[in-house]
């Protein structure tokens, strides 16, 4: 909570004649709370019958935004260093496949699929990072560039087909071979059936994300480098070595949700996560964190990750249509960051 | 210009001054860096907006909203920091903001370029029209802005040390031009400080000091060394707490430091040889652009790949690569330029101060946050830094605070060599006060300083010997004892004190 209490007592000087109410609305925190506030009540306003009022609806939002929320902790580290990484939703993709293609086709144990995943994930982000750290390129175009080449690298490994149970054999016929239990497992729910295995997952995500950004040294550095990058250079920080840590964490983060996704699915698409990005940059903006870099932190994703998820539940338990869905999300978009990023 | 006053933030910058101009002459603007002279111009021209007093244009009072207007009515600024579009051709931005446009909206380029060409032979200079900015060596682009500035008949033209990147030809140019602009009535502004100038093309001069008028006369009755005396002023303000003590042993030894002339920001090659002892605190004089603050800024690695030289700091030789490694050798720099890179303002004071030392603040990687909070504790208290709490987000101190937060997050890397560029700038009197008594408590901690100031009096005050360099090398070297103002502004001018003065 580090990065938002003394943001909350500079507030404090500055606006010593107003009242605590007002002072406390001024908080990043507390407009990201309104905002999910909001929404949630639209949800109980228009609660569809009731339908809102079940646990299940929630537990089904909760599993439906975990995958995105994954990201969004990866791209929360990356913004806060004032960067960003479009190549997320591509690596989702790539990893979801090579996930696939090592624990169905290649009968790798568990651990070793997962791991192999995480590998490549991490080096697709670090690729990424070094680029933007080596050779200064802007972090937009880096990433941009690894976007596309991710894609292609996950429709390359998998021949363009999606990679499920059904493996093709050299004949051309199909052979089907038992779904791996990782799959079973990561698809399935705990807690006597109230919460997907997914959203465990996510929180897991968050609380790394969490530890590593308010608790690890190498955290600050990312808040140092996101507000001054000369003045953190001369104070030593290793910059560049960061830079390429921030996008290798993010990568790492395509890579757990690429698992999920591929688990859930039963199979690994290549297509998976494409503009998945662009929930993810939403997320963390409608959470607060500043795309200027230097400021935000992991509960301000949270609470953008609830945003988003009740926001799409709301609408699609009222059974709006897919398009007023995307023309009204693009809408509260817009609004929710507007009120985010009023000046005072 | 009439009792022009002007403040930043509680800091007055100009107080009461008077300006005045007439038609077709030259008035120099003189007075040491920091004197006000750069802002009474911006009132001028517009940028200001918010001062004291009143400025009146041909007999009519004028209260500038934006430098467009000052522009509309006549006034040309051609600024210290160039105004090209690097990426757009020199005809484009001739124009740029008053396009030649057919149709309401089609850009005559054609017209544009023949347009161009005859404003840069009215101004004497031959370049190609169509080449982009980037492409021209800053002199030229110089230049192309005195044509620009002209080309708008603007009867106040007001240059700020336009020839600091021109050589003798151009120089001659700029003359010639500015001779032939007085003659058709226009009156200039000239801001120098390289006195052959003054007396080659002043008609009358004005010294600014302090934010204050000093002076105003016509240059036929001025003679070299009153001037001098009238810039530096003679009554020193401030109490300077000098301690009196024998230097140790030689801490640092430089020898041959060269700083190629292609780092950033940087006006001449460097090359400078000299040693600094322990508890011993030496000045680096010098006007802005004479290499001194990047004397300091390769001296901490700021410039990986331009530096060669020897560096021995305490019989260690050492390769000065980057900032990490002078940190790790206990080398501090304290820059001139607390926003742009002294202090991340997003951070609080506590996160600030830790910053360069946070690696003795973790243990494995994670922060002992309880020892970062003590510590930042004790350095806020002991620098009496005022704060509502260490948790404070620095950007919202004032530039004395912030100045004492730098100070804290250099002093916990336990320095043996402290390098500071002009460390009381933008800092108010009181908190002025205190750093030049902590860099006194510093030097009594056998802590070697390398001083670079904007305020000569500070060096006066506070070294026991000043290098005087000029076009990045030392021309001269003082005791304290020996040293006066006018010695160093004789030498930092490239002036020999007995020399043709």
């Amino acid at each position: 909570m580090q990065h938002w209490d003394y943001r909350g007592l500079a507030m404090l000087e500055k606006s010593s004649t107003r009242t605590p109410v007002v002072t406390l609305l001024r908080s990043p925190v507390a407009r990201a709370v309104v905002s999910l506030t909001l929404v949630f009540a639209l949800g109980l306003i228009f609660n569809a019958e009731g339908a809102f009022l079940h646990w299940e609806t929630h537990r089904d939002m909760l599993r439906q935004v975990s995958v995105y929320g994954i990201l969004a902790c990866g791209m929360t580290i990356v913004i806060i260093t004032g960067g960003i990484d479009l190549a997320v939703g591509s690596i989702l993709g790539l990893t979801a496949v090579v996930f696939s293609l090592g624990a169905i086709h290649w009968g790798l144990p568990p651990w070793q699929a997962v791991l192999l995943a995480l590998a490549v994930g991490s080096a697709c982000g670090a690729l990424s990072g070094g680029l933007i750290a080596r050779f200064s390129i802007q972090p937009f175009i880096a990433t941009l560039a690894m976007m596309v080449f991710a894609r292609g690298l996950a429709k390359f490994v998998s021949g363009g087909q999606k990679i499920s149970t059904a493996v093709q054999q050299a004949d051309g016929s199909y052979h089907y071979v038992d779904t791996p239990p990782i799959f079973n497992t990561l698809g399935s729910r705990v807690l006597s059936d109230d919460l997907a295995v997914v959203t465990v997952i996510l929180l897991l995500c968050l609380a790394a994300a969490w530890v590593f950004l308010a608790r690890l040294r190498w955290g600050r550095y990312m808040y140092a480098i996101g507000g001054n990058e000369e003045a953190s250079w001369l104070a030593g920080v290793p910059v560049k070595g960061m830079k390429l840590l921030a996008y290798g964490l993010s990568g790492f983060f395509c890579a757990v949700a690429g698992i999920c996704q591929a688990a859930q699915e039963l199979q690994g698409d290549p297509e998976a996560g494409a503009t998945y990005e662009l929930n993810a940059i939403a997320i963390v903006v409608i959470g607060g964190t500043s795309l200027r870099g230097g400021r935000g932190n992991i509960w301000l994703t949270l609470l953008g990750i609830l945003t988003i998820g009740y926001l799409e539940k709301v609408l699609s338990i009222n059974a709006v249509g897919e398009e007023s869905r995307l023309m009204l999300t693009g809408v509260i978009i817009i609004v929710a960051v507007l009120f985010q990023t009023r000046k005072s | 210009m009439t009792g022009i006053s002007k403040s930043f933030g509680g800091i007055t910058v100009l107080d009461e001054v008077d300006f005045d101009l007439r038609p077709g002459e030259v008035h120099i603007l003189a007075g040491e860096n920091g004197a006000g002279k750069s802002t009474l111009m911006k009132i001028l021209a517009g940028v200001h907006r918010d001062y004291n007093g009143e400025v009146s244009l041909k007999g009519q009072t004028v209260r500038f909203r934006s430098p467009r207007e000052a522009y509309d009515h006549g006034i040309a600024v051609i600024y210290q920091e160039l105004s090209l579009v690097d990426s757009m051709s020199i005809a484009e931005n001739l124009h740029l903001g008053r396009e030649k446009v057919r149709g309401g909206a089609w850009i005559d380029r054609k017209g544009q370029r023949e347009a161009a060409e005859s404003m840069l032979r009215a101004a004497g200079i031959a370049l190609d029209t169509t080449r982009e900015a980037e492409h021209y060596p800053l002199s030229s682009r110089q230049m192309v802005e005195i044509a620009r500035a002209l080309s708008r008949n603007a009867d106040v033209v007001v240059m700020d040390e336009p020839t600091s990147a021109l050589n003798e030809v151009e120089v001659e140019g700029l003359f010639g031009l500015m001779r032939s602009i007085t003659q058709r009535g226009c009156g200039v502004i000239y801001i120098t400080h390289k006195l052959e100038e003054i007396f080659r093309i002043g008609g009358r001069i004005t010294v600014l000091r302090d934010g204050k008028n000093v002076w105003t006369s016509s240059m036929n009755e001025v003679s070299r060394d009153s001037l001098i005396a009238k810039m530096v002023g003679r009554e020193v303000e401030t109490r300077f707490p000098y301690a009196e003590i024998t230097p140790g042993e030689t801490l640092l030894r430089v020898k041959e430091l060269h700083v190629s002339g292609e780092s950033p920001g940087m006006q001449a090659e460097i090359n400078v040889s000299f040693a600094l002892r322990a508890g011993e605190v030496v000045g680096l004089a010098g006007l802005r652009g004479s290499g001194n603050s990047e004397v300091l800024q390769a001296l901490f690695g700021a410039f990986p790949g331009c530096v060669t030289g020897r560096i021995e700091l305490a019989g260690w030789v050492t390769e000065r690569s980057n900032p990490r490694e002078a940190i790790d050798q206990q080398v501090a720099l304290l820059t001139n330029d607390r926003k742009g890179n002294g202090l991340v303002m997003e951070l609080s004071v506590r996160e600030n101060i830790t910053l360069p030392s946070l690696r003795r603040f973790s243990k494995a990687g994670w922060l002992r946050r309880k020892a970062e909070d003590r510590i930042a504790r004790t350095q806020a208290d002991a620098l009496r830094i005022r704060a509502t709490s260490i948790t404070q987000e620095v950007g919202t101190l004032s530039g004395g605070n912030q100045q004492k937060v730098v100070f804290a997050k250099w002093l916990e890397t336990q320095p043996r060599v402290l390098l500071l560029d002009d460390p009381t700038r933008g800092v108010d009197v009181g908190a002025k006060q205190e750093i030049y008594e902590l860099i006194m408590q510093l030097k009594r901690e056998r802590c070697a300083m390398l001083l670079v100031s904007s305020e000569t009096p500070e060096l006066l005050g506070l070294c026991d010997r000043i290098l005087v360099m000029n076009e990045g090398r030392i021309v001269q070297e003082f005791t304290r004892s020996e040293a006066t103002q006018e010695d160093l502004l004789h030498a930092a001018l490239g002036l020999s004190r007995f020399g043709d003065a």
